[in-house]
């Protein structure tokens, strides 16, 4: 066989789960020498050829794709906007402000008429715009506790999977015992003794308890990063340990973390609506979903709307951010039919 | 399989011990079992001093803490502040009460979700399939306490207006439950709705992860060399499929207990149920952190025990963990 | 050269796989024989349907995504993909056995090897004892070289070592005595030192049960070892079809020039290895014509190589196949891969 030229486009795999380093698009002419290993520049080769055209995406493009394909997600997607913009612009949407007394329309159910679309409650306050504004709260306060949890979650996890030995032990024993508490019970008493009553707060207590998750999976993709050669080869070549976490490691994981995220701020939703329930959580004058439900409790058998609403909104947030974890998480890594040849 | 089990047993042991102590730690710090009483215009000063030094709280927190172990064992938790009333009883009333609802809602609930799991595996994609995946993305979104809400209003709107009474929505037992078999069918119709709510969480998440789990199963290289080797798709299923896929369940069951008992916390509100759940809200009210104390104590010590429980069934499960 | 009636006949097999993002064409009009007693070699790369034309035959590729679109599969006239899933089931693991790749994974980890083992001893003969399986269990295991075979048959697979895994898999296929043994990648997951030791076993087991034998693999050394007849598979089709020697020395199609080119010598003179340039094809965009003709030294970008798709007709030996239209071209060109040293042995 003689030598031959060859003008062809080299695809770039990329690995399960690494980011590979930057793919190098353009033809390799062969010459009778080595030919360059895939995925490394050399002096040879960057000139385009045309040839046989081969589309080559990033593994995020890929991503992308997979879940754009997802129409639960997608829709899920859109009702959460819509979610967001209104808990933004609550001021402007709701007809009224949240304390608003209207003694003249108490006890009313849903009408259109004075706009009092989700009806009023003992005290004539209009029903949609304190589900409105209680809405804004549950969100911003998912949110905080998501983002507070994914940090301290992220970095115990990196530290204990990165060093492993005895400091990762140590780490999983403490994690593991506070898996052994009741949560909602550490929660409670947190609440009592430190104090609820306003939005960060109870972010914060939330935080403090919603961290373990994040912390087992970022520890576990560590772990087995460990080994992978590509971080034994910065080692050797000099790199710190920081370094290594921030630029090799911490990429790896962002998949896993960001569908845990996602299912942290649903279960963050939950549960604060929970604690505000059993009044250990948001208090007046703070909006809350759980305490508007609390409140109507006594009258909900008549006035089923005082129940009913915050319910139906909790509801709805938290399916949809649980539709958007499911597409996220098929997104990144989908269970592939293996079809072997 | 013995010396797992012992390992397992003699495993629990620090970790108990070190869930006590940041239990005491944790609530010694945050709260000043004084605070209420010293609000209370008719307490002297002297009877605060004296419940002060009873309690030891003068002292550092090891000292407390070794004061409270000591009591905690020998005199069953002591007694609480206000009122000095003997903790343990109640206590102990109270959580036979809950192990009521909590034991028959995830007995239920485990067993439902291994079918409801297993046969949407097997008949993936099916109108049973995705029906049972709506009602699992249902349940896991619904919060508990507003699901127990909406079921009270539902049957009293029933009781209203059609004067049948299918369920109570309130209280343990109606006033004169009866003896035997009466009293049982009176307990049942109190925890239906109980039982029913916390089951519904528990069957979303673990129906989920078993059809996750089977699917994951039905797809290994061991079920297609049980298929190449001729057997017939029932055995296929359930003798290689079935019990592989099940293992990890075990985890998953054990753990969630601890939201059991977060779950049993809301229940027992809502419908006013004399269990540990009410018992702990009122301890919290009362600002006392004895009785919480125990309460936490208690609930720790059964989620390790049960922990360990699922340890044991893992090891009869998978034979490769028998050997560790 | 094999005699008499092909015990397996496959003819114009085409599996199709739908993915979301496209249909795979994993096996495209396949035909081949096999012959009682024979081992015939099926060569090919991942991707080239040589896995899944056999498997799907069985009826264990998972009909959702696959499709068996048109074929038939012969077994001693009866055609393997019309029967009924009974019938299918007692010939799989009865009259035609097969052994996987992966021994880690391919064993139930909750299950003793002996109660997987006389599970398929019973499963084709229900009337056998639970006592009288498990004495045929340690026959079996003793017969595959497994020590201790009563000991071992109470033990669990992940008390085995990968080794001992294969050989009992490999006793599990003949517990039966099949007529057919189908090997695929019997010793690509294992170790080099333990490979050789389970080509020995498969040897005994050919003569044991006088099966046909079917090894699928794409490593030639183990079809230089073990085969009598190779098939050479590319991008769901077959390519090139011959006797082992044949093949080694004077093969007909570019692809097997190519991947006897690509095996590195001992003593030659080239200082780099040469690997057959570019990729295999996707199997949802096959490339029109010869599926190899973008890789092709001999097509040269020829018309009826980017059009035509190649039939597999007789070169220069009645049973010699090749499916490219300018195979006679290759004539000549003898590569020299040197199976000198079978030939010797031999």
């Amino acid at each position: 066989m003689t030598d031959q030229r060859f003008d062809e486009q080299q695809p770039q795999e990329p690995s399960a789960g690494g980011m590979a380093p930057t793919p190098t698009f353009g033809g390799v002419t062969q010459h009778s020498g080595p030919i360059a290993e895939v995925g490394e520049p050399t002096e040879l080769s960057l000139t385009w050829e045309s040839g046989v055209e081969l589309k080559t995406r990033s593994q995020w493009q890929y991503a992308l794709i997979r879940f754009l394909r997802h129409r639960l997600a997608m829709g899920s997607l859109v009702v959460l906007l819509g979610i967001f913009a209104v808990a933004i612009f609550a001021e402007q949407i709701a007809p009224y402000a949240f304390d608003d007394i209207d003694l003249e329309n108490i006890n009313a159910p849903p009408t259109t008429a004075g706009n009092h679309f989700f009806g009023t409650d003992m005290l004539g306050r209009d029903y949609f715009s304190r589900v409105v504004f209680g809405m804004r709260t549950s969100v911003w306060v998912a949110l905080v506790v998501a983002l507070l949890s994914t940090a301290i979650g992220t970095a115990i996890g990196a530290i204990a999977g990165y060093f492993g030995g005895w400091v990762d032990n140590i780490l999983m024993r403490f994690t593991d015992l506070i898996l052994t508490l009741p949560g909602l019970a550490i929660l409670l008493v947190a609440a009592v003794y430190f104090g609820a009553g306003d939005p960060l707060r109870v972010a914060i207590i939330l935080a403090l308890l919603f961290w373990t998750g994040i912390a087992r999976i970022v520890r576990g993709v560590f772990l087995s990063l460990r080994e992978k050669e590509y971080v034994e080869a910065a080692k050797a070549s000099g790199s710190g340990d920081t370094r290594i976490i921030l630029r090799h490691m911490l990429p790896n994981t962002v998949g896993p973390i960001v569908v845990n995220a996602t299912l942290v701020v649903a279960a963050a939703i939950l549960t604060e609506a929970g604690l505000s329930f059993l009044g250990f959580g948001i208090q007046p004058p703070n909006p809350a979903l759980g305490k508007l439900i609390s409140d109507g409790q006594s009258e909900g058998l008549k006035l089923w709307w005082l129940v009913t609403f915050p319910g139906l909104v909790i509801v709805i947030i938290a399916l949809a951010i649980n539709f958007i974890g499911d597409g996220l998480r098929d997104a990144l890594d989908p269970t592939q039919r293996r079809i072997r040849a | 399989m013995l010396t797992y089990i012992l390992r397992r047993l003699l495993y629990s042991i620090p970790v108990l011990i070190a869930a006590s102590f940041i239990i005491f730690s944790f609530v010694s710090i945050a709260s000043n079992p004084l605070a209420f009483l010293q609000m209370q215009p008719q307490i002297s000063q002297e009877t605060l001093q004296l419940i002060a030094e009873r309690k030891h709280l003068d002292e550092p927190i090891p000292v407390r803490y070794a004061h409270w172990v000591k009591e905690a064992v020998t005199e069953r938790f002591g007694t609480t502040t206000i009122g000095d009333r003997p903790i343990w009883p109640d206590l102990r009333r109270v959580m036979g009460n809950t192990a009521q609802l909590i034991i028959t809602a995830e007995l239920i609930a485990v067993f439902l979700a291994i079918l409801i799991g297993v046969y949407s595996a097997v008949r993936q994609y099916s109108v049973f399939d995705y029906s049972a995946t709506t009602f699992s993305f249902l349940g896991l979104a619904t919060p508990n306490f507003w699901l127990a809400l909406m079921l009270q209003v539902l049957v009293v709107n029933i009781l209203e207006r059609y004067d049948i009474r299918l369920f109570y929505v309130s209280g343990l037992s109606s006033v004169d439950p009866g003896t035997g078999l009466q009293f049982f069918l009176d307990r049942a119709q109190h925890l239906a709705l109980p039982v029913f709510v916390l089951a519904t969480a528990s069957i979303a998440s673990y129906s989920r992860f078993m059809r996750a789990s089977m699917l994951e199963v039905i797809n290994s290289d061991y079920v297609r060399t049980a298929r190449a080797k001729g057997l017939n798709e029932r055995k296929v299923i359930m003798r290689h499929a079935f019990r592989n896929a099940l293992i990890p369940l075990v985890t998953l069951v054990a753990l969630g207990f601890g939201g059991l008992f977060g779950g049993a916390i809301v229940t027992e509100t809502v419908f006013s149920l004399d269990g540990m759940g009410f018992f702990f809200i009122q301890a919290l009210g009362d600002g006392d952190p004895y009785p919480v104390m125990a309460w936490l104590m208690i609930t720790a010590t059964i989620i390790i025990f049960f922990n360990l429980v699922a340890d044991v069934v893992y090891g009869i499960l998978d034979p490769r963990v028998r050997y560790d | 050269m094999p005699s008499g009636e092909p015990v397996l006949s496959i003819r114009d097999l085409t599996v199709e796989f739908t993915t979301e993002d496209g249909i795979v064409h994993a096996v495209s009009g396949v035909s081949y024989d096999v012959y009682p007693g024979e081992t015939l070699g099926v060569v090919g790369e991942s991707g080239s349907g040589k896995s899944v034309s056999l498997m799907s035959m069985l009826g264990l590729i998972p009909t959702p995504p696959g499709k068996i679109v048109r074929g038939q599969a012969l077994y001693r006239g009866r055609d393997l993909l019309k029967l009924k899933p009974k019938e299918l089931r007692d010939i799989r693991g009865g009259d035609i056995a097969m052994i996987f790749q992966d021994p880690m994974t391919s064993l139930n980890p909750v299950l003793t090897v002996g109660e997987q083992l006389s599970e398929a001893i019973r499963a084709h003969n229900p009337s056998v004892r639970e006592k009288e399986a498990f004495d045929r269990v340690v026959e079996l295991l003793k017969l595959v070289g497994v020590p201790n075979p009563d000991r071992r048959a109470k033990q669990y697979p992940h008390e085995f070592s990968g080794g001992m895994r294969q050989r009992a898999m490999i006793a599990m296929a003949i517990a039966n005595s099949p007529s057919v043994l189908i090997a695929d990648e019997p010793t690509t997951a294992l170790d080099v030192t333990i490979q050789a030791q389970i080509l020995e076993v498969l040897k005994a087991a050919q003569r044991e049960t006088h099966a046909a034998t079917i090894l699928v693999t794409h490593d030639l050394g183990l079809i230089a070892e073990m085969a009598d007849r190779v098939i050479v598979m590319y991008a769901g089709r077959v390519v090139e079809v011959g006797d082992v020697m044949t093949i080694f020395s004077n093969p007909r199609h570019p692809y097997t020039t190519g991947l006897m080119e690509s095996i590195p010598k001992l003593g030659g003179q080239d200082e780099w290895l040469r690997p057959i340039p570019g990729q295999p094809p996707s199997l949802i965009s096959v490339p029109p014509g010869c599926a190899f003709h973008p890789r092709c030294f001999l097509s040269n970008g020829r018309q009826r190589c980017r059009t035509e798709v190649p039939p597999l007709r007789p070169i220069d030996e009645r049973d010699h196949l090749s499916a490219c239209h300018f195979a006679e071209e290759l004539i000549g060109n003898e590569s020299g891969t040197g199976l000198r040293g079978r030939e010797e042995v031999a």
